[in-house]
């Protein structure tokens, strides 16, 4: 009757072979608890269904100069206005330093490139922005009902201004409407939401 | 808990927590201190087992319901998403799947336990009756989740077992239109269903600590049927019957394993495949494997006595068959637990083993087919003479045998039939 | 008598339950068919699922639909398509071609601005089209009948991949003594005998893109393989996975077997 010696560690002294076969597997159930969570974490993420709709092609060639359509993109809007020459003219004329948030905010570049206007367009007609204002994730208002002091968006839950590069001039927002992944596919569809391997910034001139 | 507490706070905080809720207290002398028979052989382990399965059970059933649709347009749809575009969905699905159906294997074999070495004789009838009634929960719970992927099988089942309870007479039809929410199984039972399929395992869990605990008064049983006389007779659950418990439980998550993996789809049926139709019945609608034999006990009653007529009886049948568990502990009249030491009574109960399997065979069969195509030798009648002997088993052999068997001579203590200084 | 030992005697005495099932009627049992994708490492035959759904495109699809299926499934790991050249099967241009080769109204919901429904060209996340709007459709066209749905079809049908492959190859002259009614045809591995389906496939009525020759059963293979994986397209996947897990757990079991010996070493029990 020696059970007591059978308990692990019982007499105290140095790690044996019998410490090790405890060690080990103490280790493997170890590795194993981490390793299945993995499945019940990885099951929260998005869907392949949901995946396949994280990207939308969008046909402008109806979007008339002056006019501008919202499209829904991944749960929320993105919008897309055909500007005049007078936008982008009025867009282009402002100082970077006139602007609160003076970052491009462009998915499409890197953190830190300037907000100029030729930042945040691919082909200066088309604007295409997140239309989530950055404050609290209110849907600013645009051509169809107040374009605000600064001739973009205004949105209405706190009276944040947009110009006509989706910039914010004045109010709560923190920071411009930003630019989603986008390339034009052919001459008058966008593509809008690129997986990494179709991220292609060559068509983007930083100045 | 037997004996006072041996637990030690080592350090400050522990010591802390110990004066305001010795929670740390409860889980030492439950689970690493509390003295264990020294005999429990692998039987044992099932207990374990099964606590990881209900664990598996509702984590994996979570995850589930984060995904899956409760609606009759959608609910097949749903499932088939989970397990085609979910991130692992496939996996999870399998596990809960096949989990049932393993959680069930575990719960017969230790119901089947504590048959054979007597575990709900006194002190332990609480224990044995919180035992029953969390396979009831189970089967309900089994029963619902079943209907869930609104596949035929999902659909017919409800469908049959819910026009069961219109068998029960003046109330029958009422408390079914009741069940239904409707004038058939449709949108609402599926989504009353699936409520209740999340809310009961939690049930089941809270009953499981009521077993535990009514399990930690007495103590375990043990293969020889004694009661523990001496510190000699006990072991420390941890490490021995941790290690033990853990080694079990890796077996069977490698057969589990094997399911899972390789073949998820067995224990299903294809008809569940096929989404629901209220206007086609499939050729022949089956319970999961694990009713099967209530449902041979169902159509074996096929003839009415007095006022009950054959749907009623099969019904009455069929839910006797589990309530006479309930007053088991009344029944058995011997003083002995372990069939070890009872001659006569085990062969009867090997019959009951092999009358329980049988019955699950009928179960799966049509009634009118013969069994292993012997001319004339229908399922029907095999269910029959099954049904009789299970219900004789409890009703008659038990009782009888207690009184009239003669015991074999048994050891002096669980030490003495250790060490086999008094062989039996 | 140990209480294993009971076991083992009950379980070995209902050994005879495990006979086959005997199936309805005169019913033919499918015959036992080998698949590249049997057994613990089978994976699937990938030429043969592009064929298959080459099948299913040109001749199955004018009948049944598969609404489980989306162009993108084409491409995904594991998928007659998948490229490692493009892990987002939405980019995938054999998908892409796939998918816009279809034009038609894929929602009814998808509306312009004046509320008609969009016609377009088809999407990798855009379901196979289906050949009939709704159920009535369907059987208004097949003289009653109800083409099922394909996506589940082999797990649906007891026999599964060996059912269907059966069924395809199975069609005999009607006996004597059967009862067919117009627009059924005799097919002894099918319930009953008589199936609304005529004969699918027949030498030659396809040419493969890769050449390989058209035979009755070369195409029921293909089809069968295809619609297989279309109902399990996850399984390589789950093999590899479950040979990684049983490997674990064998691992496990034997560090925790000898923790369980060296803890009982010296205790009688």
């Amino acid at each position: 009757m020696t059970e007591e010696n059978g308990a692990p560690g019982a007499d105290g002294q140095e790690p044996s072979r019998r410490d090790f076969i405890y060690i080990a597997a103490g280790g493997v159930a170890a590795v194993g608890g981490g390793l299945v969570a993995w499945p019940f974490i990885d099951q929260m993420n998005p869907a392949a269904d949901t995946l396949a709709l994280g990207s939308i092609r969008v046909d402008v060639s109806t979007v008339a100069v002056g006019s501008e359509i919202t499209v829904m993109w991944r749960g929320g809007p993105v919008f897309i206005r055909h500007r005049t020459e007078a936008e982008i003219a009025e867009a282009r004329a402002v100082e970077l330093g006139a602007l609160p948030d003076e970052e491009a905010r462009n998915d499409n570049l890197p953190a830190g490139t300037p907000g100029t206007d030729a930042n945040r367009v691919l082909r200066p007609e088309f604007l295409i922005v997140k239309g989530n204002c950055t404050h609290l994730g209110c849907v600013p208002l645009g051509l169809a009902a107040n374009t605000g002091d600064y001739d973009g968006w205004y949105c209405p839950c706190h009276g944040s201004h947009y110009d006509t590069s989706a910039r914010i001039r004045r109010g709560p927002a923190p920071e411009n409407l930003p630019v989603p992944d986008y390339y034009f596919e052919t001459e008058t569809t966008v593509k809008i939401g690129l997986s990494p391997e179709e991220a292609d910034n060559s068509g983007w001139a930083v100045s | 808990m037997s004996g006072p507490s041996t637990y030690n706070p080592s350090t400050g905080i522990e010591k802390w927590l110990d004066e305001r809720l010795p929670i740390i207290r409860l889980g030492y002398d439950s689970f690493v201190d509390f003295p264990t028979p020294r005999n429990l052989n692998y039987w044992w382990t099932f207990g374990g087992i099964l606590a990881i399965f209900l664990m598996i059970q509702i984590v994996s059933g979570i995850v589930l319901a984060m995904h899956y649709v409760a609606h009759e347009d959608y609910a097949f749809e749903s499932v088939q998403r989970i397990t085609r575009d979910v991130p692992f969905g496939w996996l999870i699905q399998s596990m809960h799947a096949n989990g049932a159906s393993f959680f069930f294997v575990a719960v017969y074999l230790h119901m089947f336990r504590g048959l054979y070495y007597g575990s709900y004789k006194a002190p332990r009838e609480i224990l044995w009756i919180l035992g029953v009634v969390i396979y009831l929960l189970m089967m309900a719970t089994g029963f619902m989740g079943y209907v869930l992927p609104w596949g035929q099988m999902s659909y017919w089942g409800a469908m049959v077992i819910t026009n069961l309870i219109g068998a029960l007479p003046f109330v029958g039809e009422a408390i079914r239109e009741w069940l239904w929410g409707g004038f058939s199984v449709g949108q609402a039972t599926l989504n009353r269903f699936f409520s209740l399929h999340y809310l009961l395992p939690f049930v089941i869990a809270a009953v499981v600590g009521l077993h535990i605990w009514a399990l930690h008064v007495p103590g375990n049983g043990n293969p020889v049927g004694l009661e523990v006389k001496s510190k000699k007779d006990t072991l420390p659950f941890h490490p021995y019957y941790t290690v033990k418990d853990g080694f079990a439980i890796i077996v069977y998550l490698m057969i589990f394993a094997v399911f899972v993996f390789f073949m998820p789809n067995v224990l299903g049926h294809a008809d569940n495949f096929i989404p629901a139709d209220p206007l086609v019945t499939p050729a022949h609608i089956v319970p999961e494997w694990y009713y099967l034999p209530f449902y041979a006990i169902l159509r074996a009653i096929d003839f009415g006595i007095g006022p009950i007529d054959a749907k009623l009886g099969g019904v009455l049948a069929m839910f006797g068959a589990i309530g006479i568990l309930f007053v088991l502990p009344w029944l058995d009249t011997s003083k002995v637990r372990s069939m070890r030491y009872r001659p006569l009574t085990r062969w009867f109960f090997i019959f009951f083993v092999v009358a329980a399997l049988g019955l699950g065979w009928c179960g799966a069969k049509n009634p009118d087919d013969f069994v292993l195509g012997i001319e004339g030798f229908k399922f029907i009648y095999l269910a029959k003479f099954l049904t009789a002997y299970y219900f004789g088993y409890f009703i008659v052999i038990l009782p009888v045998l207690g009184i009239i068997e003669k015991p074999k001579e048994r050891p002096a203590s669980i030490e003495a039939a250790v060490l086999g200084t008094d062989k039996a | 008598m140990k209480m294993t030992r009971i076991f083992a005697a009950a379980i070995a005495a209902l050994g005879f339950a495990g006979s086959a099932a005997a199936l309805e009627g005169d019913q033919h049992a499918p015959h036992e068919h080998h698949w590249h994708h049997d057994g613990p490492f089978g994976t699937y035959d990938t030429s043969a699922v592009q064929r298959g759904y080459q099948i299913y495109q040109e001749v199955c699809a004018s009948c049944h639909s598969m609404d489980l299926m989306r162009f993108r499934n084409l491409g995904q790991q594991g998928g007659p398509f998948a490229s490692d050249m493009f892990p987002n099967p939405n980019d995938n241009p054999i998908v892409m071609q796939i998918a816009a080769s279809y034009t038609r109204v894929w929602d009814q919901d998808e509306v312009n601005d004046d509320g008609d429904p969009v016609e377009r060209a088809g999407l990798p996340s855009d379901t196979f089209p289906a050949p009939f709007a709704n159920q009535q459709m369907a059987r208004a066209s097949n003289g009653g009948a109800y083409p099922p749905d394909l996506s589940l079809i082999v797990k649906a049908r007891t026999g599964g991949e060996n059912y269907i492959y059966s069924l395809l190859t199975g069609y005999e002259d009607a006996p004597e003594d059967s009862h067919l009614a117009a627009g059924q045809y005799y097919n002894p591995y099918f319930a009953g005998g008589a199936i609304a389906m005529a004969p699918p496939l027949a030498e030659g009525i396809i040419e493969y893109a890769d050449g390989t020759e058209a035979t009755v059963e070369q195409m029921a293979e293909d089809v069968t393989t295809f619609l297989s994986w279309a109902g399990d397209p996850h399984m390589e996947k789950r093999k590899q996975l479950g040979v990684m897990v049983l490997i674990y757990l064998l691992i496990f079991a034997i560090l925790v077997y000898l923790a369980y010996r060296q803890v009982w070493a010296n205790v009688k029990h």
